[in-house]
């Protein structure tokens, strides 16, 4: 038979990158993460390639959450734009992102959010797009307001936007939020403070970007999201040409 | 090429279901394609409780064992109708559902094969990054003993991987986050 060789695998992230399974501050993973040791499975075909969604995902408008059911969100209109690269620093081309968040208000138009913060009639909270050539994506929203929750006294999160991304590979897969400079509130957000390096928490922060801040119209914020590399040797170091 | 930090992940929350759920989600191939499996299951917590605020995702090759993506060494492939990939929001009582086609056999670039297998990515509110595992199919007894990855496992394990056949043909595949009985997951 004559075998493919296994494709270049992706290399694990720094340690210290993501957020521990188990962490006391969020009360939630007590009961939802994995109390054995995690098994190490050698990346192979499975996990090399993954779905490679694109525009076919996205409709006219998804990347303008400020437009809904025929009229404008109250808020703050931002721009929110930056890249989806891999850790080599290589462009993440043609890619669905998905983003969700808070109305201005700090709502989300979800059923089990009982915030009594009202709901914008104008505001969906959801958007999609897709990353061109360079890997570049760009949204229209409104700042997303900060919301109380039930961790902690007194506990609020601070602003933020979900994000959703595929990459190339099963093994990119990456949901993170961002967040926005210089919020008050990330000293007692255990969830952005969950992740380990303080480093790698501050790449969860967007920056603030004059450049696109568009007069008499919106702030601009840069938000550049970060899969995982290629490992820079094949497992097999040579192909067989037999 | 320049070294950039990888971005950390962050939970989805508990908001998920309003952008991630898609309507075709759960269909990796279209109602009444001839050969599709129902594979459902229940995700738990640590309690036995049902995750009501999780999301499962699958992906998978196709009935040759192959996969549409240029990194298929042997070019991609594809199988009409059919997407790989698999996405659905688990409902008040856990329970999430797939229709899908069941993969082939893989080259495990070394000479030998994998067992057909689905890889799974398990998000939920209180996960802050995705959780990884595989589904494994009931009547492949001989690929799952010679498989790569189940070679590795216990038996216990091996066999919490594998899925049941219920009476109706559909099979079952519960993902338990945490417990004597949890899921082996993987870190990938
Ligand atoms: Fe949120």
């Amino acid at each position: 038979m004559n075998e493919p060789v296994r494709p270049i695998a992706y290399r694990p992230d720094v340690k210290g990158t993501h957020p521990p399974l188990g962490f006391a501050g969020y009360r939630s993973t007590a009961l939802r993460h994995p109390s054995k040791p995690l098994i190490l499975l050698p990346q192979r075909l499975t996990e090399v390639t993954g779905p490679l969604f694109g525009a076919e995902r996205v409709q006219p408008g998804d990347d303008d959450l400020t437009q809904f059911d025929g009229g404008e969100a109250v808020g703050q209109r931002i721009v929110v734009h930056g890249r989806l690269l891999d850790s080599d620093g290589c462009a993440v081309p043609n890619a669905l992102i998905e983003v969700w968040q808070a109305n201005a208000g700090g709502r989300y138009r979800h059923v089990n959010d009982q915030w009594p913060s009202p709901l914008d009639p104008h505001f969906a909270g959801l958007g999609r797009t897709v990353t061109d050539g360079d890997g570049h994506y760009r949204f229209t929203t409104i700042k997303p307001g900060a919301y109380p929750w039930k961790n902690h006294p007194n506990a609020w999160r601070p602003a933020h936007i979900h994000f959703s991304v595929f990459g190339q590979a099963f093994t990119q897969r990456l949901v993170t939020q961002m967040y926005f400079p210089d919020d008050p509130l990330f000293f007692q957000d255990p969830i952005f403070n969950s992740v380990p390096d303080e480093k790698a928490r501050a790449r969860l922060v967007s920056s603030y970007d004059h450049d696109v801040t568009t007069d008499h119209w919106a702030l601009g914020f840069r938000f550049d999201v970060v899969l995982r590399g290629r490992a820079q040797t094949p497992f097999e170091s040579e192909p067989d040409d037999d | 090429m320049t070294d950039v930090g990888p971005t950390p992940s962050q939970t989805v929350g508990p908001y998920l279901s309003l952008v991630l759920p898609w309507p075709d989600g759960p269909d990796v191939v279209a109602p009444a394609t001839p050969g599709a499996v129902t594979i459902s299951g229940r995700l738990t917590d640590g309690a036995g409780e049902p995750v009501p605020d999780g999301l499962i995702e699958i992906w998978q090759a196709d009935p040759d064992g192959r996969f549409d993506h240029p990194d298929d060494p042997r070019g991609a492939h594809s199988y009409p109708g059919f997407r790989g990939f698999g996405r659905c929001p688990t409902d008040e009582h856990g329970q999430f559902a797939f229709r899908t086609l069941k993969p082939g056999a893989l080259p495990d670039g070394g000479g030998g094969a994998e067992a057909p297998h689905l890889n799974v990515s398990v998000f939920a509110r209180g996960l802050l990054h995705r959780v990884v595992t595989r589904i494994y199919f009931p009547d492949e007894t001989a690929a799952n003993a010679v498989d790569p990855a189940m070679r590795e496992l216990s038996a216990d394990a091996a066999e919490l991987l594998t899925a049941t056949e219920r009476p109706d043909g559909s099979l079952r595949f519960d993902i338990r986050l945490q417990g004597d009985d949890e899921t082996p997951f993987f870190e990938i």
